[in-house]
């Protein structure tokens, strides 16, 4: 799987390029500023691209910049955002298109090398991969809504890994559940946040966000 | 109209009230300070001192509240007490006191002394009864003398005491500015007197900052020392373990390597949350406006936000309005009980202005929350303000404002001129010349030199009027252009900063 990889620590650079390649990527760029991140790309087209939010030359948030840029001129390249804190504002910004294959992590995921390269293939097929902090943030914030008091504790939990990207699948081992009682639990969810059920994966979690996203707009 | 040059004149009536009570005062106080220097009574003298003060004051106060016109006080800060050293003594000069009287009395008797507002106050206390008495008499004597001549039933007479009368009625509101701009001239403080306070003002809050800065720099060492520094020693020293045990029991060294990564990642959480504290990442990439709108979004509370900002604040304006409206949220959320905020971060001129108001139950006390004091704090190194409106019961309104904090001039937000006031300034000034010159000073030359040219007003009237007519239009004239000059030089109000 062709990747894109930018990020200015040279450590961490290494470090990433060796974990990708392990894992049978192949590192068609690994870039250390914003500009040659958009030229990498637009001209690599890579397959999924792993994005560091701060980079050269101005360290403020030229990654995700050039991120959204290259997604608005092609329109779901799937991109792992990366930073040392997570807001939900950047999760705003980069799930606003609603077309999926969006990351967006914290730094020290990276130290689980099994979830991290999980998260980036599941963003190179066009699903999410939201941070838990991110989700837990958004929870948070969401706190007084009506609706989301209703959800039984078993409901939140499947709720907040629901939200983070993961597949029923990822779901049903992460809480030692069989997929038809997330399945339950899931359609459960559905009904009490008055959403339309979807079968497929992705489309599920976008609803998820959005509807979390979307109480506080 | 009527009822302003009414109280204009009730006015004039009481600054000459003013003026007889001054030179009341007067008369004690320049005893009593002849007594103190010509025979040494010294302790007359801070009396003497609080007397002028008292009542130049009064004249600010009036000055303030019938004009607008607003004079600070100009004295120095008054000298702490003094204090008794160890001994139980109290320590002056050299000399050691029993009792503060003294000593107490001495540094007074400096204080007033070396402040030159001091004899500023008693030259405008001599000068005010008779200056400013004239001022303040002028309209009502107008008036009082038009009343005479319009009783002595001569029919040229009664038509200039009637002329008189509703001159001095119209300049009664006039005379009570310039009585005002009379007392600013002494009793306002001197630019030197201004610059010294400003200087007194940056001192301090130099220090404050400075203060605020150490402390803030010992608890983030404190932070990293017990925190980060001491986690990595730990994870080192696993890592060594681990090393060790990787040939005799890899099994154990794996468990340890697994620590490790915990503790990274644990070190990992504690920095970030440092880092958030020290300078929150969103603002050093986004600027405040997104970062403000971060913060809303991480609120539980349903908080809307508005930026009207072009051009980024110096980091550290930034920092300290995010952790000032940061509190305010957090006041909002935690005390006032609120469920909707907004924020409104916009610019006025070239200065900063933020507004939160939340719906919560009010009765926020600056005075009682240390939250609040520190954002004082923390604003007054940019000498910037926080005002609070809270009534019990809600809502809240805090207003931040920081002057000075944006970029370029933006536009200035003149207030509108009046419409009148560019009429009367254009009236005066394209017309005063014809008083003053050819039926005022021409006319003049020729009565002198003994022309005949009798188109002129003052050559028309009947002889014993030719002088007064000619007078009268000099003043008609000179009177023009100062009204334009007066109203030109004021129509942007009085004060150019706000006053500490």
């Amino acid at each position: 799987m062709r990747v894109v990889l930018a990020e200015d620590l040279y450590l961490l650079r290494d470090g990433l390029v060796h974990l990708l390649r392990a894992h049978g990527f192949e590192i068609v760029a690994a870039v250390e500023s914003g500009p040659e991140l958009l030229a990498a790309l637009l001209g690599e087209r890579p397959e999924v691209a792993v994005v560091d939010v701060r980079l050269p030359p101005t360290f403020t948030d030229e990654g995700l910049q050039a991120a959204l840029t290259a997604r608005r001129a092609v329109p779901g390249l799937p991109v792992l955002v990366l930073s040392q804190h997570v807001e939900q504002l950047y999760a705003r910004e980069l799930l606003a298109d609603g077309t999926g294959g969006v990351g967006y992590l914290l730094k020290d995921r990276v130290l689980n090398s099994g979830q991290f390269v999980d998260a980036v293939r599941r963003v190179a097929a066009g699903g999410t991969a939201m941070d838990p902090d991110v989700i837990a943030k958004l929870l948070a914030s969401n706190a007084r809504s009506e609706p989301l008091g209703r959800l039984t504790p078993r409901e939140r939990e499947v709720l907040e890994l629901m939200a983070e990207g993961r597949s029923n699948a990822a779901i049903a081992q992460r809480l030692y559940l069989s997929e038809s009682a997330v399945a339950k639990h899931t359609a459960g969810i559905f009904a009490k946040l008055d959403l339309a059920v979807s079968d497929d994966d992705n489309r599920r979690v976008l609803a998820v966000l959005a509807y979390l996203n979307g109480t506080r707009a | 109209m009527a009822s302003r040059t009414l109280i204009g004149l009730a006015r004039c009536l009481a600054l000459l009230g003013m003026a007889v009570l001054g030179l009341l005062t007067a008369l004690p106080v320049v005893t009593m300070i002849a007594l103190s220097f010509g025979l040494g009574a010294v302790f007359l003298f801070p009396s003497a001192v609080r007397m002028t003060r008292g009542h130049a004051q009064r004249a600010r106060l009036l000055a303030l509240g019938w004009t607008g016109v607003e004079i600070p006080p100009p004295y120095r800060p008054e000298p702490p007490m003094p204090l008794p050293g160890r001994d139980g003594w109290y320590h002056h000069a050299g000399q050691r006191y029993r009792t503060a009287l003294v000593p107490l009395h001495n540094q007074n008797l400096s204080w007033m002394i070396k402040d030159p507002a001091t004899w500023r106050d008693l030259l405008w206390l001599l000068a005010d009864p008779v200056i400013g008495g004239v001022i303040a008499a002028a309209p009502p004597a107008m008036v009082g003398g038009g009343a005479v001549l319009v009783a002595s039933w001569h029919p040229l007479l009664m038509a200039a005491g009637v002329l008189l009368m509703v001159a001095g009625m119209l300049l009664a509101p006039w005379a009570v500015r310039v009585h005002a701009m009379w007392t600013s001239l002494l009793l306002a403080p001197t630019h030197r007197a201004r610059l010294t306070n400003e200087v007194r003002h940056l001192t301090r809050s130099r220090m404050d900052a400075n203060d605020a800065q150490a402390a803030e720099l010992r608890r983030i060492e404190r932070d990293l020392h017990d925190g980060a520094q001491a986690r990595l020693v730990a994870m080192g020293m696993t890592l060594g373990a681990a090393e060790e045990l990787m040939e005799s029991d890899p099994k154990a060294a794996k468990a340890l390597l697994a620590k490790v990564r915990e503790a990274s990642a644990e070190s990992l959480v504690e920095l970030r949350r440092l880092v958030r504290g020290i300078h929150p990442p969103l603002l050093a990439e986004r600027g405040l406006g997104d970062a403000v709108r971060a913060l809303a979004l991480d609120s539980p509370l349903r908080v809307e936000v508005a930026v009207d900002l072009e051009g980024r604040a110096d980091a550290p304006v930034e920092s300290a309005t995010y952790f000032a409206v940061s509190e305010l949220l957090a006041n909002a959320a935690r005390h006032g009980d609120a469920q909707h905020v907004t924020v409104d971060l916009s610019r006025r001129g070239k200065a900063l202005r933020v507004t939160v108001v939340d719906d919560g139950r009010g009765g926020a006390d600056p005075t009682r929350g240390t939250g609040l004091r520190g954002i004082e704090r923390r604003l007054a190194a940019f000498d910037g303000v926080l005002a609070l409106n809270s009534p019990p019961g809600g809502p809240t309104t805090a207003t931040i404002e920081i002057p000075d904090a944006l970029p370029g001039a933006g536009e200035r937000l003149e207030e509108d001129v009046p419409p009148w006031k560019k009429t009367v300034t254009t009236v005066c000034w394209s017309l005063c010349w014809l008083p003053l010159f050819p039926q005022g000073l021409v006319t003049a030359v020729v009565k002198v030199t003994g022309g005949e040219r009798s188109w002129f007003l003052g050559m028309h009237v009947p002889g014993p009027y030719q002088w007064p007519v000619i007078i009268g239009m000099i003043t008609l004239g000179l009177g023009m252009l100062g009204t334009g000059l007066y109203v030109h030089r004021n129509r942007h109000g009085h004060g150019l900063r706000p006053a500490r």
